[in-house]
């Protein structure tokens, strides 16, 4: 089964915890549209990574969830697509296998694939995207030989070996200096275009730059709420708009503390 | 950009050839030292060559009966590299077998733990009585002596995986299998590798005893003919032979383990 898009409708969604007496999310109302970044934004401890992680399949055995969740995809059989097969997750650290180089943690999903493997092809294909991640010349390093930008790099073009329709991805520009982000904030819209993002950031500046949905994640148990972003498409330029959307969602998240 | 990468890496490799150049020269002053102290003791206090033969009368010891002391070498290093063989594949399957079937983990610990609480001095006469004055009771002693280290370092390496790399390779649909093969066994090397310094210095400890409580053969058995026979500078002879078995064991398993993982210390 071939599946292109993916677009997800989370409703009344109530996550527990196995052994806690408190929910972590409820009444979780959310829509992710298909081939659109979808930004949750929220503090440490809002939730926000749970999320994320039982999207990812990841929390499977140690939750309970409630709630309704509705997966879209292009064709008519879509109402059987099973999520964790068409995610590709992406970390907040790079999670470069030391042991392996540069190419073999690209073509890592490889390794373990159903399917026997073509080499050649996915070779190929590996080098070319790190190619377009700019790291044509350092296919044989060690991840040890990269800076941080150059690693996480890695890890965007291994993300796009995977060639998912959604793309999780957990604050994976939360450790780079601010031109290496901004820089691969850009790279990363422009190469998973036509892909499901869903993002997660505690950082407004970065929210308010690439969100087509923004949710911020509030509260305990958390709640999500939308907010408006602007008009034009990311990423965007930061603008009087995107500065004032920016101090709307500081405050929003402030009361938090309060 | 590139300049200065090539001077970079010219300077690192210079000091590398440097640093091996020094370690080398320290060996060479501090065994001289050493010897020469020996030497200065033995003349200055006059000591008896039945309690401290001089450096000089052991070299001699080494050189002339070099045929009899290279047979008992032989066999003694036969015991610890059998022994760390295995010794290393008991405690690799052990840990294994805790990592994988967690109930059974509740059974093998208290197992483990019960043959650190038996001193293993104590098991070597039995050992001799089940399994002969041969070679397969030194290799079983050296075995279970090192058992102990090697699995709680390589079941603590396994356990350990940083859970990023989990949910990485879970979110690629790696099975049960796979990610241990993919993942949790080569994170868990470097641990592992300090399994194995600990397991090459104290395996030669067992293979000794081992041969000390019953044996025919096998430097430790040389050193208690010899001291029985008041021959004390082939007791020295032989005690320098198995220093330097075991620390050219070490240095070589080190070197080895270092090109293996190279991540190792990063």
């Amino acid at each position: 089964m071939c599946v292109n898009s993916i677009g997800i409708k989370i409703r009344h969604g109530n996550l527990q915890f196995r052994g806690s007496s408190a929910s972590t999310l409820a009444g979780v109302n959310m829509t992710i549209p298909a081939k659109q970044w979808t930004v949750l934004l929220g503090r440490s401890g809002s939730g926000k990574t749970t999320i994320l992680r039982y999207l990812a399949g990841l929390l499977d055995d140690q939750v309970e969830w409630q709630g309704e969740i509705e997966v879209s995809g292009n064709d008519v059989s879509a109402e059987n697509i099973v999520l964790h097969d068409h995610i590709a997750y992406m970390a907040q650290q790079d999670l470069l296998l030391p042991w392996l180089n540069v190419l073999d943690n690209v073509c890592l999903s490889s390794r373990f694939s159903s399917v026997a493997p073509n080499k050649e092809q996915d070779k190929q294909r590996a080098l070319s995207l790190l190619e377009q991640v700019g790291l044509a010349d350092n296919a044989y390093m060690t991840p040890a030989q990269l800076s941080g930008g150059m690693r996480q790099r890695v890890a965007l073009a291994r993300t796009l070996m995977q060639d998912k329709p959604l793309v999780l991805m957990d604050e994976p520009f939360s450790a780079l200096d601010a031109v290496t982000r901004h820089k691969l904030q850009t790279l990363s819209v422009s190469l998973l275009k036509g892909k499901t993002l869903v993002l997660i950031t505690h950082d407004p500046q970065e929210a308010v730059r690439l969100a087509d949905q923004l949710y911020v994640l509030q509260g305990t148990p958390a709640q999500a709420q939308q907010l408006d972003v602007p008009e034009s498409s990311p990423p965007r330029k930061l603008d009087a708009e995107c500065a004032a959307l920016q101090q709307a969602i500081l405050d929003q998240l402030e009361k938090d503390y309060e | 950009m590139s300049d200065m990468a090539q001077y970079h890496s010219v300077s690192t490799r210079l000091s590398k050839k440097e640093r091996i150049t020094y370690s080398a020269l320290r060996l060479v002053i501090s065994t001289a030292v050493i010897l020469g102290l020996w030497q200065i003791v033995v003349v200055a206090f006059q000591m008896p060559s039945f309690i401290l033969p001089s450096p000089i009368a052991v070299l001699d010891r080494l050189g002339t009966r070099y045929d009899v002391l290279l047979k008992h070498t032989w066999v003694t290093a036969q015991e610890i590299l059998l022994g760390l063989g295995l010794g290393l594949t008991m405690g690799l399957l052990f840990a294994l077998m805790m990592l994988m079937f967690q109930p059974l983990k509740r059974w093998l610990l208290p197992i483990l733990i019960a043959s650190q609480a038996i001193p293993v001095f104590a098991i070597a006469p039995v050992m001799m009585l089940w399994l002969g004055y041969g070679i397969a009771s030194k290799v079983v002693i050296a075995a279970i002596i090192i058992f102990f280290p090697v699995t709680t370092c390589c079941y603590d390496g396994l356990r350990n995986t940083p859970i990023g790399y989990l949910d990485l390779a879970k979110t690629m649909g790696a099975s049960k299998w796979q990610l241990l093969r993919h993942i949790q066994f080569p994170a868990a090397l470097p641990t592992l590798a300090s399994g194995i310094r600990v397991a090459v210095v104290i395996a030669p400890i067992g293979a000794v005893v081992g041969e000390w409580v019953g044996s025919s053969e096998g430097l430790g058995y040389l050193m208690l003919q010899a001291n029985a026979r008041m021959i004390i500078d082939e007791m020295f002879a032989a005690l320098f032979i198995l220093a330097v078995l075991s620390i050219t064991l070490y240095f070589t398993t080190d070197i080895v383990l270092k090109k293996a993982i190279p991540w190792e210390n990063k």
